[in-house]
């Protein structure tokens, strides 16, 4: 079931005296395919969350449609859309079992959609197995651990078989290995179901690990919607650069002047066909090679072995980050030396991205 | 371990002390006092020891009278009063505007003083030979004949004392209700209703077991309160209950005590024993009902 967002958009009124309107999301048109799973991205406040209440139809956009396939669900009320939802905190019902649970959304069903209780029995088993929760059918919520409730809750989501999933952070109650190993699980069950999904969270590694693509929020518009490497190797503003990324991006005040691209006093790369202006100089921390000869001089702060890759610490009084981090192979450490007081690094144009001074908008470049 | 313990107990001690003089040890004193026939509080003498007491209350016709009156009351104060706020609370919790306005309003028999709901009761109930009160004002609107509230037959001064009770009960039980729907997590509902969950079922599935807790808590305090209930039908009837046929348990302790047909601490025990015994069995299988039905966490 394709997904369309038709300039989506949630504005609340003005509360008090003092406070203007709040637009949460701000002509969100997008259209997700049939079976892919979407991860909306986005710092907290971006609207990520509000765009997915008005896909399941718990609020109301004022303004702009909803489709589902062909249908178009924007009036329609949140139990005829065939939605499943997980809720950040589970939300599930912690006086029932988790068969109970499970079979809850079943239950409703009424007319000739009605089941006999072995049926919907054999349904809770069915979306248990796909989760891998069989063994745990007769215990009460509290009694599972946060992993094992979060499967329960995407089973209670999938046992009436929506037309869409829809998870609300799904991971961020989670341990940091847990969240590892049930991110890669939530992708498992939606390629076995091949169910279109959305997804929300606040953490980019999660949302470029998984997702087909990713849609990155600030303030209730739509910055960047892509595959996760395209949106990484491409940002269209310095936002979406520094949003993703870990470590995250180095950040400059730099200047073109004469066709060089300068950093402070080093001219780091050569640039063509751009007039003289001031710009913002963005480089992943992979995009730097340890190089004596190199055109950037940074105070060398420290050397961090990290077994697979090392990283290096500097300073740079054109950067807007306190500490740069590079990342470099751990096969070059010995191209850094940790006695001297600068390190010189050549740059992977390819890895530098140019904004706007103003707009910090993307600005396009070639090197010579 | 053990030091912290002996510490432990050391802060315990003022208020063990209190339960000790003020609580325990009268209620061994009222105990003895069952037992002891013609116990004389001016010259502290009894005839001897028995059950002699029990027998003599548990025959006394106004006894008997009070055990059936506080019980009528209790079946339907409780349930009635528990249900209505029930109801009233889930209203609360569904409206926005003037929320707080309807609160205050149902809060307000809580803080106002039981004689003067009494007065309020006198003027909506009670004949005089100006008026014949308010009620069978509304009676006459229907048709219907004129009743004596106060004064009447039995069924009507029950009647009376019955909405009295539930009146004065409610807000408390509304106050702590609304709190317990306020508790219940938004979200669960919101999974419901995703679910497509009627407005029924998610009251009957997930409201209910999600309060029982407070409900219950409300049930056993509601019986014991009503079993403990004396004022309220001082309030309407005046102090002579056993002719007006309204006398509850404690109304009949007290008057065992203090009463013109007072100077019996003895019955007054025996009595008090008794409406022990029964608010205990009860607050038992009420405990057992809870283990069985109530949801807990």
């Amino acid at each position: 079931m394709k997904i369309i967002l038709e300039n989506l958009t949630k504005k609340y009124p003005a509360r008090g005296k003092k406070g203007g309107e709040v637009i949460a999301v701000n002509d969100f048109s997008f259209e997700i395919p049939d079976g892919e799973l979407i991860g909306l991205l986005g710092p907290s406040g971006c609207g990520k969350s509000t765009t997915l209440n008005l896909i399941s139809g718990l609020q109301k956009p004022t303004g702009g449609k909803i489709f589902f396939g062909e249908d178009d669900v924007t009036e329609l009320p949140p139990e005829h859309r065939g939605v499943g939802l997980v809720f950040q905190n589970y939300a599930l019902y912690p006086h029932l079992t988790v068969l109970q649970n499970i079979m809850f959304p079943l239950e409703n069903l009424k007319g000739k959609n009605k089941l006999s209780k072995e049926d919907m029995k054999k349904r809770a088993y069915d979306a248990a197995k796909l989760v891998q929760i069989e063994d745990y059918m007769e215990r009460r919520p509290s009694e599972l651990s946060g992993g094992q409730q979060q499967r329960v809750a995407i089973a209670r989501a999938l046992v009436k078989m929506p037309r869409v999933l829809l998870l609300d952070e799904p991971l961020s109650n989670l341990d940091a290995r847990l969240r590892l190993q049930t991110r890669e699980e939530i992708r498992r069950i939606q390629k076995e179901t091949g169910i279109t999904t959305v997804f929300v969270t606040h953490d980019q590694e999660e949302a470029m690990s998984i997702s087909d693509r990713i849609v990155v929020m600030k303030d209730g518009v739509v910055q960047q919607i892509g595959r996760p490497q395209d949106v990484y190797d491409d940002p269209v503003n310095l936002f979406v650069a520094k949003f993703l990324g870990t470590p995250p991006i180095g950040v400059y005040k730099g200047e073109i002047k004469g066709g060089k691209l300068y950093i402070g006093e080093d001219a780091v790369l050569s640039v063509k066909k751009l007039a003289d202006r001031k710009v913002y100089v963005a480089i992943r921390p992979e995009g730097y090679i340890p190089d004596a000869k190199g055109a950037l001089h940074s105070t060398l702060k420290g050397v961090e072995v990290m077994g697979r890759d090392i990283s290096i610490l500097s300073e740079n009084s054109a950067s807007e980050n306190p500490v740069i981090r590079s990342i470099i192979s751990a096969d070059s450490k010995n191209a850094v030396n940790i006695t001297e007081k600068t390190v010189a690094f050549a740059l992977k144009p390819h890895k530098v991205f140019l904004f706007d001074f103003e707009t910090e908008e993307r600005i396009p470049f070639e090197t010579v | 371990m053990e030091k912290n313990q002996n510490k432990a107990w050391l802060y315990l001690l003022p208020a063990i002390l209190f339960l000790a003089v003020f609580m325990v040890y009268p209620l061994v004193d009222v105990f003895i006092y069952s037992f002891e026939e013609g116990y004389n509080s001016a010259s502290q003498t009894y005839f001897g020891v028995g059950t002699y007491n029990y027998s003599y209350v548990l025959h006394d016709p106004y006894f008997l009278q009070a055990i059936k009156n506080t019980l009528i009351l209790v079946l339907i104060t409780v349930p009635l009063s528990t249900g209505i706020a029930l109801l009233i609370s889930l209203g609360l919790s569904a409206i926005k505007p003037l929320r707080k306005l309807f609160q205050t309003v149902y809060f307000l028999p809580y803080v106002t003083n039981t004689l003067a709901v009494g007065m309020v009761f006198m003027i909506l109930f009670k004949k005089t030979p100006y008026t014949d009160g308010f009620a069978n004002l509304l009676l006459s609107f229907i048709g219907a004949g004129s009743i004596d509230f106060i004064d009447g037959p039995y069924w009507a001064k029950m009647l009376v004392l019955c909405i009295y009770t539930v009146w004065i009960v409610m807000p408390f039980k509304i106050l702590v209700l609304t709190s317990a729907l306020a508790s219940v997590k938004e979200d669960y509902y919101n999974a419901a209703r995703i679910d497509g969950t009627s407005k029924f079922r998610i009251f009957y599935k997930i409201t209910l077991p999600m309060i029982s807790p407070m409900l219950f808590y409300l049930v056993i305090t509601g019986f014991i309160g009503a079993f403990k209930a004396y004022s309220d039908a001082v309030a309407i009837f005046g102090t002579n209950l056993n002719a007006a046929e309204m006398n509850t348990i404690v109304g009949y302790i007290y008057d065992m005590l203090y009463g013109d047909s007072g100077g019996y601490p003895s019955y007054a025990s025996a009595a008090a024993i008794i409406l022990f015994v029964i608010v205990l069995t009860i607050t038992c299988i009420n405990l057992l009902i809870r283990k069985k039905y109530v949801f807990n966490k």
